[in-house]
């Protein structure tokens, strides 16, 4: 079985990362009552044994690994490749230059 | 290659609005309030507003696991001004189940998901420079060693470049193996392969042997050697890491779920 921490603590970042995902009414969403639904039902512990707890926690660890990595992803976009191409003022503005405004090359 | 859909209602879910074939668009202004379930006679569906939201192919969607439902919901209901198609691993795994635009069967399915071990990740291996040698045998062989072990074959590792010689005994045994998932479990397992390269990384993920990070430093190992020496550059590593992670999340979620073992969803799944 994968190495994964304490249950508690996957769950708990698990509805944190909803919470981000919803915004204000995040309690009324139906994956975090789920999730708070499933933890209860399986009384999470520190137990190694009960095999349908570990295939729990490696789901919820799954699901965190999802949220996660498609919010970081987004971020990640929006910082470097969500601006589109640069107007030729901007170009030019990169090394210093101005555009002409007469035609050849004059003010 | 596959026939594009036939009415020009093609890709968008909702409303027809005639682009090419199955390529949806990238962005879309969110034109919904509200994202709930409801349960169908054919599964759990999605609905945005009073819309009930359908595949690219303009079929319904249904998709058999409750859990799966809610997720899916959650990705529609994350999406603040613009829709980020590209951001919904999930609904796009389900679009592709539903939709099988790729026209394969489950038998071309599992060929083409053990086909990969021919050229698996984890088996082919360099003989320099001599540290990222060292680290592919440290980091792969137990992995290997696991899958021989599991699955009671013989996999090996190749430093030649046709790659290892796969037993056809090994292919039998994956091919088996692999026919016992329903049609939407293997969807998933032929993405989550072709994302990581490697069909031994999928199985050790899918039997939750290991997690979906590890898997996804493993399929990159090479180039995580890399960036230990060369350092990294955000805008490509960091990028193209948090997309092979979410993908990989993604596809392995999906397997589990609809995987689950239960007689009222195996009625509900089509084989």
């Amino acid at each position: 079985m994968a190495a994964l921490g304490a249950p508690l603590r996957t769950f708990r970042a698990l509805l944190r990362e909803l919470r981000h995902a919803a915004g204000r009414s995040y309690r009324d969403t139906p994956a975090y009552r789920h999730v708070l639904a499933a933890f209860r039902a399986h009384r999470v512990t520190s137990e190694k044994l009960c095999r349908a707890q570990q295939e729990l926690h490696f789901q919820a660890a799954t699901y965190l690994c999802l949220l996660r990595s498609v919010r970081e992803h987004e971020a990640l976009h929006r910082e470097y490749h969500g601006r589109g191409e640069r107007s030729p003022q901007e170009v030019a503005g990169l090394v210093g230059f101005r555009l002409p405004q007469q035609p050849g090359g004059k003010g | 290659l596959p026939r594009p859909p036939p009415t020009p209602a093609g890709s968008c879910p909702v409303e027809p609005c005639g682009r090419r074939a199955y390529a949806p668009p990238a962005e879309r202004k969110r034109f919904y309030q509200n994202v709930s379930i409801s349960q169908g006679e054919g599964g759990f569906e999605i609905n945005l507003d009073h819309r009930k939201l359908k595949t690219p192919q303009a079929k319904l969607f249904t998709v058999p696991s409750e859990a799966l439902a809610i997720a899916v919901a959650t990705e529609w209901d994350s999406q603040k001004d613009t829709i980020k198609f590209y951001t919904m691993h999930l609904t796009t795994l389900c679009n592709t189940a539903l939709d099988n635009p790729t026209q394969r069967n489950k038998t071309q399915l599992i060929r083409a998901a053990v086909k990969f071990l021919e050229t698996d990740t984890v088996c082919y291996r360099v003989e320099e420079p001599p540290a990222l040698a060292e680290l592919q045998k440290n980091e792969w062989d137990p992995v290997v060693s696991w899958a021989e072990k599991r699955y009671n074959v013989t996999i090996g590792s190749s430093t030649n470049i046709l790659g290892p010689n796969i037993p056809a005994s090994t292919k039998e045994t994956f091919i088996s193996h692999l026919a016992s998932y329903n049609m939407w479990a293997l969807q998933g397992i032929e993405f989550v392969i072709t994302q990581l390269k490697s069909l031994i990384l999928s199985m050790s993920l899918i039997d939750r042997h290991i997690t979906v990070e590890k898997a996804v430093l493993l399929s990159r190992l090479e180039e995580e050697y890399q960036i230990r020496r060369w350092g990294s550059v955000e805008w490509a590593h960091d990028y193209d890491l948090c997309e092979l992670r979410a993908r990989t999340a993604a596809g392995t979620l999906f397997v589990h779920l609809c995987s689950e073992s239960s007689t009222v969803k195996h009625k509900l799944l089509q084989d």
